[in-house]
């Protein structure tokens, strides 16, 4: 095996034509994000079609314009499946947010 | 260019490759990250704790969102424009988000011209990176300026939720400060590289030691984790 500068230098010689479509896609996945607003889409479908357009982005920008898609498994899964506790948190959280809430609602009395 | 240590293991037996590379990578008495130097691994574990740093931010801004009995305003409204006499819902931050975009792109194109020794290219690439997040941090200076002109404060607002402007601050102000200190690095590197730094191995100034293009990479991931996080923020505190 090639020493450490040399392996990294020739994996990461990819085309400038990748960097451009990826580029472009990310710029059309930003329009139709902003397009989800200007129509004014609400409820369920607005909220499906923002985590997808935000999911598919920071997929590229992860896989292409960080490398992430060349790297061997060992760093991909040290990296990336950390955060994903990080959903564990926003379940709880979701959780006590409710229930503050429901007693904000309750001795409070406001309505929303 | 001198060759870094590496065990003899590495030579002679190649690695597998797929689950079992893996395990076998994260095995005992293996150096886990194989072909990734120390400062791109470090600099991965850094955007790994800063991950969790705007994953907190972002949770307390949604806790904050559900819980509270006042509506929360609507950004769509707040940070509407009139342009040309022309009401456009959310314009800034879209400019702001197609601003952050092409920089990622152009750094993109900067660490792949990196990487093939071509010092001219790389460092122009970089400082159109750097001037692209300088307007995207001049851009925020207008919006929180505009913001505050309106009456947002961190206690309050005229709109809705008080909690809109704590929030809006706080993430929006970190964020921002992130652009800002990649600016700076993106500086440094760049100077540097224009320089021809890494093309005759001049020694640091800080550490003595000889730099390589790689550190444009590692500059790079640092830039691509800035808009990252800035996909994060539009999705859920501008779009939502």
């Amino acid at each position: 095996m090639a020493p450490v500068e040399a392996h990294a230098a020739q994996q990461q010689h990819h085309p400038i034509k990748l960097y451009l479509l990826v580029w472009g896609l990310l710029f059309v996945l930003s329009t139709f994000s902003y397009l989800v607003d200007y129509v004014g889409l609400q409820g369920y479908l607005r909220w499906s079609l923002i985590l997808i357009f935000m999911v598919l982005k920071a997929g590229l920008i992860v896989a292409v314009f960080m490398h992430m898609a060349w790297e061997r498994l060992a760093l991909i899964y040290a990296i990336l499946l950390p955060p994903l506790l990080v959903l564990v948190f926003v379940a709880l959280m979701v959780s006590e947010s409710s229930y503050v809430l429901l007693t904000r609602l309750l001795f409070f009395g406001a309505t929303p | 260019m001198s060759a870094p240590l590496k065990p003899s293991s590495m030579e002679t037996l190649p690695r597998p490759s797929g689950l079992a590379g893996l395990a076998a990578d994260w095995a005992s008495d293996q150096r886990a990250f194989k072909n990734v130097s120390w400062g791109k691994a470090m600099m991965w574990i850094f955007l790994l704790s800063d991950t969790f740093i705007f994953g907190c931010f972002l949770i307390a801004y949604m806790s904050a969102r559900m819980a509270t009995t006042v509506p929360w305003p609507n950004p769509s409204e707040v940070f509407a424009l009139e342009i040309g006499g022309v009401h456009v819902p959310l314009i800034l931050i879209a400019i702001m988000t197609f601003v952050l975009i092409s920089s990622s792109g152009t750094m993109a194109m900067a660490v792949n011209y990196g990487y093939r020794r071509d010092r001219r290219k790389t460092a122009a690439l970089m400082l159109i990176t750097a001037l692209f997040g300088a307007t995207f941090v001049g851009m925020q200076a207008f919006e929180w300026s505009k913001l505050i002109a309106e009456g947002v404060r961190p206690w309050g607002n005229p709109w809705g939720a008080a909690q809109f402007g704590s929030t809006f601050f706080m993430i929006t102000g970190f964020h921002g400060t992130h652009v800002t200190i990649g600016v700076i690095f993106l500086l440094i590197i760049a100077r540097k590289v224009w320089r021809g730094d890494f093309d005759t191995e001049r020694r640091g100034f800080f550490t003595s030691r000889k730099g390589h293009y790689e550190i444009v990479e590692i500059t790079g991931l640092y830039w691509h984790f800035v808009d990252l996080v800035w996909v994060f923020i539009f999705a859920f505190f501008y779009l939502w």
